[in-house]
């Protein structure tokens, strides 16, 4: 059994995989897509207090999970790339991070957009997008720290520990800015709460966030494998393959 | 360098004697840092105008932010020199547990940046109208949240020494780990300012202090020996 | 053909709504265009620096 993962932990077969598992995930997110919109901006009923505009949540609260459950997975591939020197691992760990940065991004501005016709302010220090902002910090360290490490191998360990310190913090940082947020709050309510949620409208975000996952599934296989010819690229099998395409 | 006996406190002593020194030998890049606190905290006046209303309510603010960011400025120099005179590949080869010795480089750190940016903090909080309730608690603050920052500075430190741009990359890097620590920190110097109880803050504070002082050593080992091995 | 107009009109939040589910859709399309690019790239370069060695020898 061990031997199974040791065959797929290669990065030759990697590329193989990829090759073949990127356009069905690719495919399967499609369909959830288009099932998930079609409930979520044309099916589900207009909200009673917020109208069309609660539609946004659509892509705002897939983004912020997708945000999180990236930084777990990148932080997971790159421990095992460290503890068990699985170079896939590596290879996972740095392509996820651009992935979820875009999905911090895209929390952080859908959640602006959804802001401003609700609550009139382009901006709210809430306790959630404040928490998003910082863990775009975190991306972004992680990396930059990747880009300055000219040596792959190592910079894939250093991220790795970095990664994990991050991961140790975000509980830490999350509880301490929900609490700051109590504390300067007052009275109302926290602002970007979602509204109570019906049946018809939670199945399509259940579905946008299943769809968001099988798009990072096949991205980062993407990503990953382009990661791995890099690392590899002196090696005999990537000659081969350049082999094949000159031909 | 002298022939240790092996005892793991005379490791640890040796090392942190050694630094202090080479610290002291080199005050100036002890002082910047303080001069720094000393700047940041005046632009803070000159852009939010001399009344003594106004800086009173951001006084915790501001010292803390100042503080943190002069902390900030001080790490680099944890582990530098000693990459560049070969120091660092001699404790990664010693036959003495390289934790001791980053335990003891953390701490000389410590004693040489926060010492002084305790002191300055003082003086500081006076002059923007800290009021004589929060002083205590500002030092009590200080006490727990200088250690976490060289602790996990250490870490950090460790991870970006010798790159590239590391002085700013440190920074963008260990800002964020920092943000529980200024919050509870100005939180409890603001509620110490209004006179509320501040127990459950300073509680907080000191369990982030166990937590870094638990896994800063050993993350900085690791990050030591990946960047050098 | 109201009906179309109305759903566009998102209620009067057309420009928040769709802009954030355009935004969406351009971070999306650029994940994949981009790396997709830069593995071409990566093979063209290879490929002419071994055309170049081929020549040399």
């Amino acid at each position: 059994m061990f031997e199974y993962f040791y065959k797929y932990g290669s990065p030759r077969h990697f590329y193989d995989l990829s090759k073949m598992f990127v356009p069905w995930l690719g495919g399967i997110c499609l369909i959830l897509l288009i099932a998930g919109l079609t409930g979520g901006l044309v099916l589900a009923p207009p909200d009673y207090q917020q109208g069309e505009g609660f539609r946004i949540i659509y892509v705002h609260v897939p983004s912020a999970w997708m945000s999180l459950f990236i930084y777990m997975v990148m932080a997971t591939a790159g421990a095992t790339g460290l503890i068990w020197k699985v170079k896939v691992a590596d290879a996972l760990a740095r392509a996820s991070a651009p992935l979820g940065a875009s999905f911090t991004f895209l929390a952080l501005v859908t959640g602006s957009l959804w802001g401003k016709p609700m609550w009139g302010t382009w901006w709210v220090w809430d306790a959630r997008l404040t928490s998003e902002l910082i863990l775009l910090f975190l991306y972004l360290g992680y990396m930059a720290l990747q880009t300055a490490i000219d040596d792959r191998r190592t910079a894939a360990r250093a991220g790795a520990i970095l990664a994990l310190v991050g991961v140790v913090n975000i509980p830490i940082i999350h509880y301490s800015v929900e609490w700051w947020h109590t504390l300067h709050q007052g009275p109302t309510i926290t602002k970007l709460d979602t509204p109570s949620i019906h049946i018809s409208m939670l199945v399509p975000l259940l579905i946008m966030a299943l769809a968001f996952m099988f798009y990072y599934a096949a991205v980062v296989l993407l990503r990953a494998r382009y990661e791995i010819l890099e690392n590899e690229r002196n090696s005999a099998w990537v000659c081969e393959l350049i082999e094949q395409r000159r031909g | 360098m002298q022939m240790f006996h092996n005892s793991t406190s005379t490791v640890l002593i040796a090392v942190l004697k050694r630094d202090l020194v080479i610290g002291l030998r080199h005050r100036s890049e002890l002082f910047n840092p303080l001069v720094f606190f000393f700047i940041v905290v005046t632009m803070f006046v000159l852009a939010l105008g001399p009344y003594e209303t106004t800086l009173r309510q951001v006084a915790p603010a501001v010292i803390w932010v100042a503080a943190l960011l002069a902390s900030t400025l001080s790490l680099d120099m944890m582990f530098h020199s000693d990459l560049d005179d070969g120091s660092l590949e001699q404790f990664l080869l010693s036959p003495h547990p390289l934790i001791i010795i980053v335990v003891a480089k953390i701490l000389a750190h410590w004693l040489l940046t926060a010492a002084p940016l305790i002191v300055a903090a003082l003086f500081l909080g006076l002059m923007v109208y800290l009021p004589q309730t929060a002083i205590m608690p500002l030092l009590l603050t200080l006490l727990l949240g200088t250690p976490v920052l060289s602790l996990v500075g250490a870490v950090l430190a460790a991870l970006t020494v010798g790159l590239r741009g590391s002085g700013i990359l440190l920074t963008l890097l260990i800002l964020p780990l920092y943000i529980p620590v200024l919050i509870f920190s100005v939180a409890t110097v603001d509620n110490a300012a209004k006179g509320l109880a501040i127990t459950g803050e300073l509680y907080f504070l000191g369990a982030i202090l166990v937590l870094a002082a638990t896994l800063a050593p050993l993350a900085t080992t690791s990050s030591l020996r990946i960047r050098l091995g | 053909m109201s009906s179309l107009q109305s759903f566009l009109h998102m209620g009067g939040y057309a420009f928040y709504v769709w802009s954030a589910y355009g935004l969406s859709f351009i971070v999306l399309i650029l994940n994949v265009v981009l790396p997709l690019k830069r593995e071409q790239q990566f093979f063209r370069a290879l490929i002419k620096r071994k055309e170049r060695v081929s020549k040399n020898k």
